[in-house]
């Protein structure tokens, strides 16, 4: 029972970072109909971010993340003025293979300033940790947890309560109409672009504290696996977005737990590719809509 | 501004009303054209419409009427010619800023925002009306409540002209037809334009809808004071609603005037409307 308990609750605890980058993608994909395959790496430049802000400069952990947020943003919108805006006519398929540049881009960009030895997180070291029913949990997992639920909420809040929003979801149903209707779809995907790295880099707090360890290609992995998410949930969906990143959480630690540590990985993409048999779209995609 | 001019009943071209007479026209297109390729979608079209003004804008299929209501908003980018709202030229402008500039438009086949509220398809059009930041809105100062609670009114207002506040929490989607065609009607409207461009809006309505949308655009110039500029194929509501008609064929303007002047055109007769009584 305890070794369930504790694997039920390190699986929400990944799969809330998961969540929190699956948005990003998923965000991205509903509003601007791209794949950003840099959005993984941004992770990574949070991360680090956060270890110059305390590590050299001396600044408090919390300070460091809020840096991390506001480097990540500015990152992820000069990544769209610099790289994707220019091809918003092109066909998807040079926007993705940009996306995989800008990608290969910061992780060798990391790799320079960094160089390749691996870097501790130094963050929430004094955290205490809880026991609840019999497991010991980590605080960290519970502030991550917490966290996640609140962002959830706020951004729920965001796309349905406030005009941008409101513009967001207008984009991404009818980008012609909603350009008629007097809404700038380049300020609504700049927002996007913000919000979804901010994501990423509050994402890349909580793995830093739960790995530990940082390299110039942490954001590839766990970005691939947030993608899966985002896929699995239905891409360009944000409750799909945030369901997605809680059950391949859930799936990849109990399949640690209960198969096989070795087979998790591909456990977590078989049950994706099962999903998508039933349902093309994903657990909570719409029916896409191509134009003619 | 050199192209200001005032309107002359009779004289301007599609001013066919007393009372517009001496005001500046709201829309002033000036030999606007466009290619595609080799073809000349849209010639010379020369049109002047007065600040309260109903206009036709009638012809065949694929004469260019709707390529004109995507050059007015800037859909396409015209290769000849110029726009003048209310004096201002719309040269190099976006899609966004002719709409805070004051075109409102429908579409041929709805548009709306199917999978948000009827409200919010409404809200969603005044985006440049309601006044807050975006940090205003992730912080919810008191700004953001004031500003969304007098959006949420304007849109309920416009929505209860039409006689539709009651399905204000209604998925967009889920309205029936007519109840789509007029939902764009007021979405367009929450743009606060000063030219509403229609685009066929009777289009697969019966009779009744018809005529209570010949009604509702009469009650939108008076209630609103705009300009109304409408692609339309039922001569019904063309005549009985537009005081100017501008007829288009192959692009190019074959006749203008008052509906009776159009009724009595030899050359509209064989282009459009003599076609039109054979079936």
């Amino acid at each position: 029972m305890t070794v369930f308990i504790r694997t039920l609750i390190s699986g929400l605890n990944l799969g809330s970072i998961y969540a929190l980058i699956a948005l990003g993608y998923s965000m991205v994909y509903g509003i601007a109909r791209m794949l950003n395959f840099a959005h993984g790496d941004i992770i990574m430049v949070g991360a680090y971010s956060g270890i110059v802000a305390v590590m050299s400069i001396g600044l408090p952990p919390i300070v460091g993340i809020l840096l991390g947020v506001i480097v990540c943003a500015l990152l992820g919108i000069t990544i769209e003025r610099l790289a994707y805006k220019p091809l918003r006519q092109a066909p998807s398929l040079s926007i993705l293979i940009t996306a995989i540049g800008v990608s290969y881009l910061l992780q060798n960009l990391a790799l320079i300033i960094f160089g390749p030895e691996q870097k501790a997180y130094p963050m929430f070291s004094g955290v205490k940790s809880f026991q609840i029913l019999g497991a010991k949990i980590d605080g960290i997992t519970i502030l991550t947890l917490a966290v996640t639920a609140c962002i959830m909420i706020g951004l729920n809040l965001f796309i349905n309560k406030t005009k941008i929003g409101k513009a967001m979801r207008a984009v991404s149903e009818d980008k012609g109409a909603a350009e008629l209707m007097g809404i700038s779809t380049d300020r609504t995907i700049t927002v996007t672009f913000a919000i979804g790295s901010a994501l990423a880099a509050i994402a890349s707090a909580f793995y830093g504290a739960t790995y530990v360890y940082i390299l110039p290609t942490t954001g590839s992995m766990p970005g691939i696996k947030a993608f899966t998410a985002a896929v699995f949930g239905g891409i360009g969906s944000i409750p799909g977005a945030m369901l997605g990143g809680i059950v391949l959480g859930l799936i990849e630690q109990f399949a640690k737990q209960y198969i096989s540590t070795l087979w998790s990985n591909a456990i977590v993409f078989g049950v994706l590719i099962i999903v998508l048999l039933v349902k093309p779209t994903g657990l909570m995609g719409k029916t896409i809509q191509e134009k003619v | 501004m050199a192209n200001k001019v005032k309107l002359v009943p009779g004289k301007s071209p599609n001013l066919f009303t007393e009372r517009d007479a001496g005001k500046m026209p709201v829309l002033e297109c000036i030999h606007l054209g466009i290619d595609f390729g080799g073809l000349h979608a849209v010639q010379d079209f020369d049109v002047a419409i007065g600040p309260t003004e109903i206009t036709g804008l009638i012809g065949p299929n694929g004469a260019g009427k709707t390529t004109i209501f995507n050059l007015l908003t800037k859909v396409y980018e015209a290769t000849s010619g110029t726009v003048l709202l209310n004096g201002i030229d719309l040269k190099g402008m976006t899609t966004p800023q002719v709409c805070k500039m004051g075109i409102g438009r429908t579409f041929q086949n709805i548009r709306l925002f199917n999978n948000m509220s009827v409200l919010d398809n409404v809200k969603a059009a005044m985006n440049h009306t309601i006044d807050y930041g975006f940090a205003t809105g992730i912080l919810r100062l008191p700004k953001y409540a004031r500003e969304e609670k007098l959006g949420t009114e304007k849109a309920m207002e416009l929505l209860s002209i039409f006689d539709m506040q009651d399905e204000a929490g209604d998925r967009a989607g889920s309205l029936p037809y007519g109840e789509q065609r007029r939902l764009e009607i007021v979405r367009a409207l929450a743009t606060e334009p000063k030219l509403l461009l229609l685009d066929e809006p009777a289009a697969g309505m019966n009779p009744a809808e018809t005529t209570e949308l010949m009604e509702n655009i009469r009650k939108i110039r008076d209630r609103f004071e705009i300009a109304i500029f409408l692609i339309e194929h039922d001569m019904n509501l063309v005549m009985n609603v537009c005081e100017g008609i501008c007829v288009l064929n192959f692009g190019q303007i074959i006749a203008k005037g008052t509906p009776e002047q159009i009724q009595n055109n030899p050359e509209v007769i064989e282009a459009y409307l003599g076609k039109k009584k054979e079936n």
